[in-house]
C-alpha cells in the first residue's frame, strides 16, 4: 500500500520527523480557509499514489488568496498520469538553504533493509553518484550508525544531530509499521536550520497490514479493488478494453505481454488464485462485468487439479444470469476439457486448446468494430 | 560456494537404503489446504512420514501419523525436510519450530507472509546452517520421483532440464511445453513470487550446477527486483556453459503496479523486463517471447 504525501507525513509527525505545517483540503472553500491558518506564500500539492508530479509542473506555488481561488479548481481535477488527485495538500513554504536525500528501504537482492542518504536531494536518486548506502539490522538502527550516516551529510555541526534524530525516527517508524519503503526526498535545512521533510513516500507491506489495524483508514480501494480483496484476487484495472482473467500471477502477466504483442490492449488483469472454484470464477466475472471499458473477456486457466467443467459451468451460469455480455474465450487446460467444450456448445463463449488461438480469437472479436470506426 | 546439496536432501544418494524415498513432514496436514496437497504429493510418490496440527496430536492422516508440534513429529521420524502448508500469519512461529528442531530444509507454500517475518527466518535459517525454499512457492519436483508442493503432477515428466522459476502457473505452463517437445524435466524449483526468497535463483543455481545429469536450465522470470540480473551476471562470473533460456512475463505492465505477486512491481527502471532483457543478453542467454517458445529456444542452444 503506497500512502499519499500526507499519510506519510502524518506518519513523520507521529515519529517525531518534523514536517511543514500543512492541510488537506478537498474544495475552494476548504482551501481558503486552510490557507489563512497557514498564512502565505503556500504551496499546493495534488495527493496522488504515482510519482513526479513535480516534474508535470503540478507543485504550484501561490503568493496570494486570489491565487489559491484561481488554480486550486483546475489542480483538484487535472489527472497526472492517468490518476486524479485525491484532495490537495496546501503547506506552509519553506526556505531552503540545503537539500539531502534520505531513504529507508527493502533490498531485495541483499534480503535485509538498506537506507540510501545523499547530500544532494530533490533529484532522482539514481541519476546521483554522491550517495551512500548502508544495510541496517532487521530490528532497525544503532544510534552510532545514524550519526555516522548525518556525518556524511553534512559538516554543520548543528545540523548532525537533527538529521541523525531524523534517520533514527525513520527507522522506528519502518520497523513499528512495517514498510517497504520511507523516502524523504528532499530532507531539507531550512534557513534558520530546522530539518524538515518536504515530501514523504510510503509503502506499507501489504501482508502485514493483519497486525497493523491503525494504517486501515488509510487505504482507499475502488469498488473492483473492494470486490478483488474480498474475493482473495489480484486485481489491476488497466486501460484497455480486454479483460484478462487466469490462476497465477505470471500467467496472467504472460497472457497481458501475448496480447500486447498481437496488438491488443488490457483493460484487466485479474488472477483468481491457485484453487480455481466455481464460485470464484463466477466471481472474477462478476467484478469484470463493473468495468465499463472491457469489450471482451480472455480466460487463461492451467489446470491440473482444476476440473476444467467447473469453470465452464461458472461462465455458462455468467451468460444464464445476465451477469456477463460481453463475448468471452477461454484457454482452460486440464481435466474434463471435452466436457466443458460441450457446456460451452452454445453461447457466447468458445473455449481453446492453446492461448494462442484465444488471444487471435479475441482480439479478432475487437477488430471489426474499430473498422466501423475507422471506414 | 554454498555446499548445501539440494538432491541430497531431497533423494539422498543411490547406495542409501532410504534413496529417492526421504521422509518429509507437513505442518498444517489437517487444514483444507494442506489436506488436499498431502494426498496429492503422497499419491505423486513422496513419503509423508508425519504431519503436524497442534491440538491434533494422536490422530491419523490418511495413514499418516498426526502430531501436536514439529520436536514430536521429528523425534519419532527423524526428518530433515518439512512443507509448511499453514496460513501465512502462522508461517513465521511454524518456520522457528521446524528450524528449532533441526530440519535441514523448508518448503514454504503459504502466500502472503510479511516481508519481516521471512526475513527473519531467512535469518535464523542462515544460523542453523537451513534452507528455505520461499514463501509463495508452488514448491519443488522431481518429476517421476516426489514432489513438495501444490503443483499438478501432468504438467512434468522426468529428464534432465532444471527449471527455476519465480512463478507457480508459469513454471506448470512452461514445463508442459517442454514435456511436449520432449525435454524432460529433472527438478522443476518454484523460487517463489514474494520480493524476498529463502533461496534466489543464483543459490537455485549453486544447487545444481554441478550436477552431471542435468544438461540444460530454463528460468522462468518476471518483472520486479533484480533477481534475473543478479543471475545473468553470476552465469558469466562461474563460466556456466550448459544451455540456458530463459522467459520474462510482465513486459507490458505498467510501472508502479503490483501485479499479482508481491514481488512483481517495477520502480523506473529498476526491476524493468528491459533492464532484465539487457543483462540476460550480456550472457548470451536467449529469451523467449511466450512459454511455448521456450522449447524451440533450447532446442536451438542445445545444437549449437
Amino acid at each position: 500500500m503506497r500512502l499519499l504525501e500526507y499519510q506519510g507525513k502524518e506518519l513523520f509527525r507521529q515519529s517525531g520527523i518534523k514536517v511543514p505545517r500543512s492541510t488537506l483540503a478537498s474544495s475552494i472553500e476548504e482551501a481558503i480557509k486552510s490557507g489563512s491558518e497557514i498564512g502565505y506564500p503556500l504551496i499546493m500539492k495534488p495527493q496522488l499514489r504515482v510519482g513526479g508530479r513535480g516534474k508535470e509542473g503540478a507543485i504550484l506555488k501561490c503568493m496570494t488568496e486570489a491565487d489559491v481561488a484561481n488554480k486550486f479548481d483546475d489542480l483538484l481535477h487535472t489527472k497526472i498520469k492517468g490518476e486524479l488527485p485525491r484532495g490537495i495538500l496546501l503547506e506552509q513554504a519553506i526556505d531552503i538553504k540545503e537539500e539531502l536525500y534520505v531513504s529507508y528501504f527493502l533490498n531485495r537482492s541483499k534480503r535485509c533493509y538498506s537506507i540510501i542518504a545523499s547530500p544532494e536531494g530533490g533529484v532522482e536518486i539514481e541519476s546521483t553518484k554522491n550517495k551512500i548506502v548502508v544495510d541496517v539490522p532487521l530490528k532497525g538502527i544503532s544510534r552510532e550508525t545514524a550519526y555516522r550516516i548525518a556525518n556524511e551529510l553534512s559538516y554543520r555541526e548543528v545540523v548532525k544531530e537533527p538529521i541523525a534524530n531524523i534517520i533514527l525516527n525513520l527507522s522506528k517508524l519502518v520497523v513499528e509499521k512495517e514498510a517497504e519503503l520511507a523516502e524523504i526526498n528532499p530532507l531539507v535545512i531550512s534557513t534558520d536550520e530546522s530539518v524538515i521533510a518536504l515530501d514523504s513516500k510510503i509503502i506499507i507491506d501489504d501482508n502485514s497490514l493483519f497486525r497493523h489495524p491503525e494504517l486501515i483508514k488509510y487505504e482507499y480501494l475502488s469498488e473492483q479493488e473492494f470486490q478483488a480483496r474480498k474475493n482473495g484476487f489480484s486485481f489491476v484495472e488497466l486501460n484497455g478494453n480486454i479483460a484478462i482473467v487466469g490462476n497465477g500471477a505470471g500467467l496472467v502477466m504472460s497472457t497481458l505481454d501475448m496480447v500486447s504483442d498481437e496488438g491488443g490492449n488490457a483493460g484487466a488483469f485479474l488472477d483468481f488464485g491457485g484453487s480455481a472454484t466455481r464460485d470464484s470464477i463466477f466471481q472474477a466475472l462478476k467484478l469484470i462485468a463493473g468495468l465499463s471499458q472491457i469489450e471482451v473477456i480472455l480466460i487463461n486457466l492451467f489446470g491440473g487439479i482444476v476440473k476444467t467443467s467447473l469453470v465452464a459451468q461458472a461462465i455458462f451460469d455468467g451468460y444464464k444470469e445476465g451477469v456477463i455480455s460481453v463475448p468471452l474465450f477461454a484457454r482452460i487446460s486440464g481435466s474434463e476439457s471435452d466436457k466443458a467444450k460441450e457446456i460451452l456448445r452454445e453461447g457466447r463463449a468458445r473455449m481453446f486448446d492453446s492461448v494462442e488461438d484465444s488471444i487471435a480469437a479475441a482480439i479478432e472479436a475487437i477488430s471489426p468494430k474499430e473498422k466501423k470506426v475507422h471506414g | 560456494m554454498d555446499n548445501f546439496d539440494l538432491m541430497k536432501i531431497l533423494v539422498g544418494t543411490s547406495s542409501e537404503s532410504d534413496y529417492e524415498n526421504k521422509q518429509v513432514i507437513i505442518q498444517g496436514i489437517t487444514g483444507s489446504f494442506g489436506s488436499t496437497h498431502t494426498r496429492l504429493m503422497k499419491g505423486y510418490g513422496t513419503n509423508i512420514s508425519a504431519g503436524v496440527t497442534p491440538g491434533k496430536g494422536g490422530m491419523s492422516f490418511d495413514g499418516i501419523p498426526v502430531f501436536d508440534n514439529m520436536k514430536d513429529a521429528v523425534e519419532t521420524t527423524g526428518s530433515k525436510i518439512t512443507g509448511i502448508f499453514v496460513p501465512a500469519p502462522s508461517f513465521l512461529s511454524a518456520g522457528k519450530e521446524a528450524l528449532a528442531c533441526g530440519i535441514k530444509l523448508i518448503v514454504a507454500i503459504p502466500e502472503h507472509v510479511p516481508v519481516r517475518d521471512t526475513i527473519e527466518l531467512f535469518e535464523l535459517a542462515k544460523e542453523n546452517n537451513a534452507k528455505i525454499i520461499g514463501p509463495n512457492t508452488p514448491g519443488v519436483i522431481i518429476p517421476g520421483t516426489m514432489k513438495i508442493g501444490i503443483m499438478p503432477g501432468q504438467p512434468f515428466t522426468k529428464g534432465t532440464t532444471v527449471v527455476l522459476s519465480r512463478s507457480g502457473t508459469l513454471m506448470y505452463e512452461v514445463s508442459y511445453n517442454l514435456s511436449k517437445a520432449g525435454y524432460g524435466q529433472r527438478l522443476c524449483f518454484g523460487i517463489g513470487g514474494d520480493p524476498i526468497n529463502g533461496t534466489n535463483l543464483i543459490e537455485a543455481l549453486d544447487m545444481i550446477r554441478h550436477y552431471d545429469d542435468v544438461d540444460s536450465i530454463v528460468v522462468v522470470g518476471e518483472i520486479g527486483g533484480d533477481a534475473e540480473e543478479q543471475f545473468a551476471e553470476y552465469v558469466i562470473k562461474v563460466g556456466y556453459n550448459k544451455p540456458v533460456i530463459a522467459y520474462i512475463a510482465g513486459r507490458s505492465a505498467p510501472k508502479e503496479k503490483k501485479m499479482g505477486h508481491a514481488g512483481a512491481i517495477v520502480y523506473g527502471n529498476y526491476g524493468s523486463a528491459e533492464s532484465k532483457f539487457s543483462s540476460l543478453q550480456k550472457a548470451h542467454i536467449p529469451v523467449a517471447k511466450s512459454p511455448a517458445e521456450v522449447p524451440t529456444l533450447l532446442r536451438r542452444e542445445i545444437r549449437r
